[in-house]
């Protein structure tokens, strides 16, 4: 296969943007159906505890909602934060992509994005794994070589994070539609929807999903105050979460934490829909793969090298 | 309506007399239950964060109870079939014990699931109406919906032939023949899902076999059998009620049948997967022989097969097994040997080596312990209870008196 054709079939088929939309817009009436079947039982008195689906909140529900949280957080821990709900913007997809020629293992993306998330001590989205030169195979990979002294030799380092599959196991494992992939491709999790049973992280092949085994303690000092409801609000105890290509940032235009983060600029990231951006042209002139492909997953993250 | 509740009180009041011993048992199973309670407590009340389990390893010795007891209710369908198939009368004076059995299992089921669950609060999200279920994506909601299913026909079926035994009526067949046989069914049904709940999943290669839900069928065949056989034995040694010899024989012959199926099928999955020895069998050799230092597994698995094997020469030597001292053995090994095959030793290695092959070993922790200990008391506590009443019914020592009605 010409690197053309199988470039277009990596965009046209794999990441078709109408099918994503189809794919949502059932989501989205299967969701409506069952919101117009339930608004009659909703009670005033026991909000918090028949709390409303996402995809069921109108714009007066997420506004008290939102307020409600920064209220929370306030009197929790002292620190004015805003919870906001950005929308995906039509016709962009996101892709990240990573060189891993570049990659020298140093983990700094790691702790920019536990800042910029409001993650706890236990919980990181994103793994950096050393693995032989040589190899990829990940039951060989070190998890906990020590990044004070990367590069090493003979060593190739391997970060992975939720790669924001097109046909996601978790989002299919989930009972309750707690977990679903938006319009722009990201997956997210509806944190006061969630059950906790933690199939989605049994499902999933990458590892990317993190359960709150404890109620979150995050030094107030290290709030980041600028959080979405579906990304990086501090999360209830007894939940899952994952990595949401920072779609509190992202979908406001500016590039995720861990890129930014990222000394080698070992990673890319943007709309795949974009014939400009950069990520379409790594994946016009790079030789990319992802990571499992055999599983079917499609993921929206890839590796490449540069 | 008032003769039930008179029914119930006479029910209440034949639980609450009892003998010395009876109250010694009782209270030593309440007091199990309620130390199980506590520590249900604190998982609530602190979070996951007090057991063992981790983001590797997010599953733990609760799935493992859930998926052994699973088994253990669906094997009431093995006394259906000669009770109702058959007809066999000896075996329909059983059928409420099994159904009771059954039904308790489903309760303890439910108990280690929702104890396991990091949001119990939010269980009414899993509610129609209410809530949102996945259907048909999640086999979860689909195991959700059989256990529900499940619940109300073990509840229903005993409930039914009890009253009208009291009452000192015919149960009419047509209310009884349709649960009967779909409880029969549903046994098969709860199984399988379960074991597609984990067999669907592409993520983990140990689960992702097409083995595991006849494995399943046949390991509940083995543990099923074994454990009513040792309920029976008690019944009959305690509970004042002669069940015929007959019904340990048919037992005992299900387990002389199942347990070599039940070897024969786990040397099938020991051979593919260590003979190919591919990345994807690590968890395999996790379980069999343990990974580096992480060796704790296979003491366990190999203990189960070496009771396995033990169980099987003392059912396969007749002058043995017609010994009951050392059936019951034999059973008591398989109780045990069943839930390190089919509980931890299947819902460990899943997980180990993790996705991106992070090696990390689980073992229980105190509180874990404690809160299935207190779920079994508790399912015990509730089969005493249970038991004694259908015992009093069936030998008429409970019945509707002239006067009462």
């Amino acid at each position: 296969m010409t690197p053309e054709a199988r470039l277009g079939e990596l965009v046209r088929l794999r990441l078709g943007r109408h099918d994503t939309r189809r794919g949502f817009l059932k989501t989205a009436l299967a969701g409506a159906a069952v919101a117009s079947a339930s608004t009659a039982c909703d009670g005033a008195g026991v909000e918090k505890l028949l709390s409303k689906h996402y995809l069921k909140l109108t714009d007066e529900d997420k506004r008290k909602l939102f307020a409600r949280i920064e209220a929370e957080v306030l009197a929790r821990s002292g620190v004015r934060v805003t919870v906001g709900d950005p929308q995906p913007m039509a016709g962009v997809e996101f892709v990240h992509a990573l060189d891993l020629s570049l990659c020298n293992g140093n983990r700094r993306c790691v702790e920019a994005c536990a800042r910029e998330n409001n993650l706890p001590d236990d919980i990181r989205y994103l793994r950096v794994v050393e693995v032989d030169a040589g190899t990829l195979e990940l039951a060989n990979a070190e998890h906990a070589y020590d990044p004070e002294l990367v590069p090493r030799s003979g060593k190739n380092y391997l970060p992975v994070q939720c790669q924001q599959c097109k046909k996601p196991p978790c989002v299919d494992a989930c009972p309750v539609k707690a977990t679903w992939v938006e319009p722009d491709g990201i997956v997210v999790v509806d944190y006061d929807w969630c059950i906790g049973c933690r199939y989605c992280q049994a499902a999933c092949p990458y590892y990317a999903r993190r359960f709150n085994f404890r109620e979150p303690s995050i030094e107030p000092s290290r709030i980041n105050p600028d959080q979405a409801y579906l990304s990086n609000r501090i999360r209830p105890a007894g939940v899952v979460e994952k990595c949401t290509y920072c779609l509190h940032r992202t979908r406001r235009g500016r590039y995720p934490a861990c890129l930014e983060a990222c000394p080698t600029g070992a990673r890319k990231f943007g709309n795949i829909n974009d014939e400009n951006s950069e990520v379409r042209r790594m994946l016009e002139r790079k030789r990319t793969y992802v990571l499992k492909e055999e599983l079917g997953t499609v993921p929206r993250f890839f590796y490449f090298f540069g | 309506m008032i003769r039930y509740l008179q029914y119930l009180k006479s029910c209440a009041g034949c639980v609450l007399r009892g003998g010395r011993n009876y109250y010694l048992w009782m209270g030593g199973l309440f007091v199990l239950t309620f130390l199980g309670g506590i520590s249900w407590y604190h998982h609530i009340a602190d979070g996951l964060g007090i057991t063992n389990m981790s983001n590797q390893v997010s599953w733990g010795i609760g799935i493992a109870n859930f998926v052994y007891f699973v088994g253990v209710a669906a094997s009431v369908a093995l006394l259906i079939v000669p009770a109702y198939i058959y007809r066999i009368e000896e075996f329909k004076a059983v059928v409420v014990l099994a159904e009771i059995i059954a039904v308790i299992s489903v309760v303890m089921c439910l108990s280690f699931i929702i104890s396991d669950l990091g949001r119990p609060d939010r269980l009414l999200h899993l509610s129609p109406g209410l809530g949102v279920i996945n259907l048909p994506s999640s086999h979860l909601a689909w195991d959700v919906m059989v256990f529900s299913v499940q619940l109300v026909l073990s509840l229903y079926i005993p409930a039914y032939l009890l009253y009208k035994r009291y009452l000192g009526q015919a149960p009419n067949l047509a209310f009884v023949l349709p649960p009967v046989m779909l409880s029969m069914l549903w046994a098969v049904i709860i199984h399988t899902v379960t074991a597609f709940l984990l067999s669907a999943l592409k993520s983990r290669d140990f689960w992702n076999t097409g083995l595991l839900a006849p494995r399943f069928l046949v390991s509940a065949a083995v543990s099923g059998p074994a454990i009513i056989l040792l309920c029976f034995a008690a019944i009959n040694r305690y509970g004042g009620m002669r069940i015929a010899d007959r019904v340990f024989d048919y037992l005992a012959h299900v387990l002389r049948v199942m347990l070599p199926v039940n070897l024969f099928l786990l040397g099938c999955e020991v051979f593919t997967e260590l003979h190919s020895g591919t990345a994807v069998t690590e968890s395999a050799r996790y379980l069999f022989f343990g990974l580096g230092e992480h060796t704790l597994l296979p003491k366990f698995i190999w203990t189960a097969i070496v009771f396995d094997v033990v169980a099987l020469v003392i059912l396969l030597v007749p002058r043995w097994r017609q010994q009951p001292r050392l059936l019951y053995a034999s059973c008591a090994l398989l109780v045990f040997s069943i839930w390190v095959e089919k509980g931890m030793g299947l819902v460990l290695p899943g997980f180990t080596p993790s996705p991106l092959g992070e090696v990390v070993e689980y073992v229980p922790n105190a509180s874990e312990i404690v809160l299935t200990i207190g779920i079994l008391a508790a399912g015990a506590l509730l089969f005493t209870a249970a038991a004694k009443v259908t015992i009093a019914v069936q030998t008429g020592r409970l019945r509707l008196q002239e006067g009462d009605a």
